[in-house]
């Protein structure tokens, strides 16, 4: 672990405990589980742009690089035994298909020596081919489940809603994408670059946890801020 | 009719049967009404300009209605249209206005002349309302004068018939031009109309516009513009009206130190609605209207009919109440600048105008719109909110009494604009490049066009214009073995004209008034529609929150879907919604007069008591600046440090100016903590103690105040700056790259499922140089950064700095530190914010 990561991990504002494990939440949107050696990320949406353009909006082709080299970076910085992409890796199914050159290789150099989760979700359902990796509906480590669709379950880990609170403060508004959590289920902000959030007092959120009793850690530069959802606006 | 022949005697005389109309009419034509038809008959294209109430639309369509009626009879296509024979010779005459209220107005009083004078003339309007069945009609018949939107224009050309229905045009009117060339839109028209030029080369114009700083520039819009030099459009001034009575209203109250309602001053414009016919009480924001409107009747005693109109209100509301305008049913109208321009409404005889005038021409076009008998004066009583607009107030109507004019000069066309442009050639017909930069070139926004910019902007449309060229199979249009550019699927087509405009507005969501609930019951949905509100004000109140709108006290009570759900409140302390409507910059003209006056104590005589006693003290305390002088205090107050300069430049200016000086005094540690700005001043403090460095020379004025700001600096901040993202947006949606509305669906942006944001920071690390990025940076340095005006005063007061270190506040920086807290205190949100809501709970739980 590179220094940075080693101050995020001493500092106890970024953890969070689920089920009873302790979790390392980077401001950068991962979660890291130092235990297992276990990097996560949510909602990759590589290849967005390239799936607009194929629809007539021609949206800059940079995202799946940006979104790669974020990823590269964290990967450094914690030096993961396993990795897990926790569904919608891809925005579409042509995704895999459609990846430049340069892009499947730095993505074939993260992989090296570790392992490579990759969890199915409504934009990628299939496994594909050329993107190394093993593929799975859901992964259970321990005491965690980690799936692509929130079901509720303790100790689950999930994406898909792509997260979003917004803070108000001195009359200003501030909006970040962030973990929403209560102390038995997560679900991780959207790592992709040109993904969009949703407003964690949105209903689905209420439906998940039940009530408007979870924590919305938002990302900020150096660290995660933690509001209590009922503290966060709607939009 | 005689006086005016003698006068102009190479005119020639107007048809017997309009002469025996104007007759009939108890009307002579005016000078410059005959001017104009003599240059149109003789070819010519012109501007002209003349005041309201100066006959200027009928001096437009003077040559029209001559040459049809002289056209005569002549059928050449007889055409049955069921109950009356139609008589087309294809359509002559295009009337393009900036408001489709003001088409509409247009083609009704334009059926007078036409009906009493019997003349074979077919008139029609074309607006986003027409239905598809007329449009598609209108294309195969058109009729011989036909009004429309410089959209609707964009529109029509963009179709393969176009070379068809313009081919006989013989005539372009343009109404509001001064209005139309100062936006995005007035590009669009100008690319519109050098497509024109080459459809149907045999066309003239004719420009109507009010009093501009320079009509030369709008005699060049009027006409295509040669590869080298430049052409005009001949010029008409017709005589200028009566000169305007201008008063600022002496107010026996209390003058405030800032602020802008204005409330003070209640009682006396009610004083003056009630002793007037029909007053136009105009203002500046929307948000200024709703209070206004609000007090105004809380103070009608007497049940004076007054109404309130604004943009945001429905758009059925804002007919009502023209209609009732027009007549003559309203004692009075609360307005913004949604009331500047169109059509005459009754007889108004009186023009309030509330708060700061803001510049020269803006306030003469407003006076103009009361009474419209040029013979006789128009009133106007100007009300200054706070004591800084007094002083603008005063200058104010000196420049109205010299006529000083200060529109802003003719803008350089827009990118995004071009490139909405050039896609709509390629939907209209296969184009050559070679021939379409020609055409291009004759538009004089574009007349500077570099050849490179016009190919980046064409790759832009067809493949995005990355240079990781990875869309090729994705193009929007491609280029053909025969040289010609074409769309590739016509999907391609029908999503153009789907997103054809220049017009981003703040995203906007629909207010509905719905009866109160009692908590947790459901909303009951429908409801009466009230008008739109800027989404992100809504994102700001809570459920519960109360606001005022549509004149009334309202209650959030849900948001549906794409609809603000509101009950009627009987709450006295509403939140008023801050719009960002409307807040014009003060112009650079009336600033540098502000600054005269200021540095003349003698003028200062023309001032009411209580400011001349402020300026004296302020004088007295610390000093009032030589007019090209920035002056720069610093004092302590409460534990922090200020530092106030008084640059007169405008709020957007002075933001961008404060985002920029705090990472200076950051970087100079000394820990600046926010800052605040209105028009006249901008204040920023901190724990630092700024004239103490000053004094050890170890920080210097003239370095904090270098124009190197607007380098590395300004990079850094637009960066992540909001303003510049919203910049952004605004010229993504225009270019297409983001479509507001996909075919079948109307989706507004609320669920787009891409943030621009999101492009602009991808973009702006991949590929610093794009178009778009291009564009965005265009618009900042003149729109809501204002840094073109920023970089001018950095120059201006270069070695012009005068400090003074005074041990408290001075009175001149008293309006501007009361800004505090009733304005938003700027700084990009940040991660401080975040942090400090985060320590504020923790010392709530903990106490």
């Amino acid at each position: 672990m590179t220094q940075a990561a080693q101050n995020l991990a001493e500092s106890e504002g970024n953890l969070i405990v689920l089920a009873g494990v302790p979790l390392l939440a980077d401001p950068r949107g991962a979660l890291y589980w130092a235990e297992q050696g276990l990097l996560v990320v949510a909602d990759l949406h590589l290849e967005k742009g390239s799936s607009f353009a194929a629809r007539g909006q021609l949206l800059p082709p940079y995202d799946t690089a940006t979104t790669l080299a974020r990823l590269s970076h964290l990967i450094a910085d914690y030096a993961p035994h396993c990795i897990v992409a926790l569904g919608d890796s891809f925005h579409d199914g042509g995704g895999p298909a459609r990846l430049g050159d340069s892009d499947r290789e730095s993505l074939r150099i993260m992989q090296r020596g570790r392992e490579w989760i990759w969890i199915t979700g409504n934009h990628d359902p299939e496994p594909a081919d050329g993107i190394g990796g093993s593929f799975t509906d859901v992964f259970i480590a321990g005491a965690l489940t980690f799936r692509h669709l929130p079901s509720g379950a303790t100790g689950e880990v999930s994406g898909h809603l792509h997260p979003v609170a917004r803070i108000s403060h001195r009359g200003r508004a501030v909006s970040r994408r962030c973990f929403a959590a209560d102390n038995t289920r997560m679900v991780m902000p959207a790592f992709g670059s040109f993904t969009g959030g949703l407003n964690v007092r949105d209903a689905a959120f209420a439906d998940l946890f039940g009530t408007l009793a979870f924590t919305a850690h938002l990302l900020g530069d150096s660290r995660v801020y933690s509001f209590a959802a009922r503290r966060c606006l709607p939009d | 009719m005689e006086p005016a022949r003698d006068l102009f005697d190479t005119s020639p005389a107007l048809p017997d049967v309009f002469a025996r109309w104007f007759a009939s009419r108890g009307w002579q034509p005016r000078l410059h009404q005959l001017e104009l038809l003599a240059k149109a008959k003789a070819g010519r294209s012109v501007l002209l300009i003349a005041p309201t109430g100066g006959g200027k639309t009928l001096a437009g369509f003077l040559p029209t209605l001559v040459e049809l009626s002289e056209r005569g009879l002549r059928p050449r296509n007889l055409k049955s249209t069921g109950r009356t024979l139609a008589r087309s010779q294809g359509l002559h005459t295009l009337y393009i206005s900036p408001l489709k209220a003001l088409a509409v107005d247009i083609a009704r009083n334009l059926e007078i002349p036409v009906q009493e004078m019997g003349l074979p003339v077919r008139v029609e309007t074309r607006t986003g309302d027409t239905p598809t069945s007329k449009r598609q009609r209108q294309r195969r018949d058109p009729p011989d004068i036909l009004l429309t939107t410089p959209e609707q224009l964009a529109l029509l050309l963009a179709s393969a018939d176009a070379p068809y229905l313009f081919g006989t045009l013989r005539r372009v009117i343009l109404d509001e031009l001064h209005s139309l060339v100062t936006s995005k839109r007035g590009d669009l028209l100008s690319l519109g109309l050098a497509r024109l030029f080459v459809l149907s080369p045999q066309f003239t114009t004719i420009g109507l516009s009010a009093t501009v700083a320079e009509p030369d520039e709008l005699c060049r819009f009027l006409v295509p513009q040669p590869l080298s030099g430049e052409a005009r459009a001949d010029l008409v001034v017709a005589q200028a009206g009566a000169q305007p009575i201008v008063t600022m209203l002496d107010t026996e109250e209390h003058l405030p130190w800032a602020g802008h309602s204005a409330r003070h001053a209640l009682g006396e414009i009610y004083a003056h609605i009630k002793t007037h016919k029909t007053t136009l009480v105009f203002v500046n924001t929307r948000s200024q209207a709703e209070f206004l409107f609000q007090e105004l009747w809380r103070a009608n005693d007497d049940n004076l009919a007054i109404a309130l109109h604004h943009g945001s209100l429905d758009v059925a509301q804002r007919r009502r109440v023209e209609d009732a305008m027009a007549a003559g049913k309203l004692r009075a109208v609360v307005c913004t600048s949604s009331l500047d321009l169109g059509v005459d409404w009754g007889d108004v005889d009186l023009v309030i105008n509330v708060g700061a005038p803001k510049g020269s021409s803006r306030l003469l076009q407003r006076i103009g719109r009361s009474n419209h008998r040029l013979d006789e004066p128009s009133e106007a009583v100007l009300v200054p909110a706070n004591r800084f607009e007094v002083l603008e107030c005063r200058v104010a109507i000196d420049a109205v009494a010299e006529n000083a004019q200060d529109t802003p000069p003719l803008r350089t066309g827009a990118l995004d604009v071009l490139a909405q442009h050039i896609l709509g050639r390629a939907c209209g017909e296969p184009f050559l490049a070679d021939q379409l930069y020609a055409e291009i070139r004759a538009a004089a926004p574009y007349s500077g066009l570099a050849r490179s910019d016009f190919d980046a902007t064409v790759d832009f449309v067809a493949t995005g214009g990355y240079a990781l060229k990875a869309y090729e199979r994705f193009a929007k249009i491609r280029l053909g073995k025969d040289g010609r550019w074409r769309i590739t699927h016509p999907r391609v087509a029908q999503r153009y004209r789907m997103n054809v405009g220049t017009i981003v507005e703040a995203d906007m969501i629909k207010v509905r008034l719905v009866r109160s609930r009692r908590s947790g019951a459901v909303v009951p949905r429908g409801g009466r529609l009230l008008g739109e509100v800027e989404e992100y004000f809504i994102e700001t109140l809570r459920l519960g929150d109360t606001f005022v709108f549509a004149g009334e006290i309202l209650k959030y009570e849900a948001l549906v879907e794409d609809e603000v759900y509101v009950s009627r409140s009987d709450a006295t302390d509403p939140k008023v919604p801050a719009y960002e409507g409307g807040k014009f910059p003060l112009s650079t003209y009336l600033a540098a007069r502000v600054r005269a006056l200021l540095a003349k104590p003698d003028a200062w005589r023309a001032l009411p008591d209580q400011v001349r006693e402020w300026l004296e003290i302020q004088q007295w305390r610390s000093v009032l600046p030589k007019a090209g002088d920035l002056l720069v205090e610093t004092f302590p107050r409460a534990a922090k440090y200020y530092l106030v300069c008084y640059p007169f430049e405008g709020r957007l200016a002075h933001q961008t100016l404060g985002m920029l000086l705090t990472r200076r005094l950051e970087r100079a540690r000394l820990r600046p903590l926010g800052f605040v700005a209105n028009e006249y001043a901008l204040a920023v403090w901190g724990l630092g103690d700024v004239a103490l460095r000053i004094a050890r020379s170890e920080v210097s004025l003239a370095q904090l105040f270098d124009e190197d700001m607007l380098g590395d600096d300004l990079e850094a901040w637009l960066a992540e700056s909001a303003l510049m993202k919203r910049t952004f947006r605004s010229c993504a949606i225009i270019a297409g790259l983001i479509e507001k509305r996909f075919p079948g669906e109307e989706k507004s942006r609320r669920q787009l499922t891409i943030s621009t944001d999101l492009v602009y920071d991808v973009l702006r690390k991949h590929q610093p140089d794009h178009i778009l990025l291009r564009a965005a940076r265009a618009d900042a340095a003149s729109g809501l950064l204002d840094i073109k005006r920023l970089g001018e005063m950095l120059s201006r007061i270069r070695g012009r700095i005068v400090h003074k270190a005074l041990d408290h506040v001075s009175p001149l920086s008293v309006p501007v530190l009361l800004e505090i807290g009733r304005e938003t205190v700027y700084g990009e949100a940040s991660d401080t914010l975040l942090a400090e809501a985060a320590d504020e709970l923790i010392k709530e739980a903990m106490s």
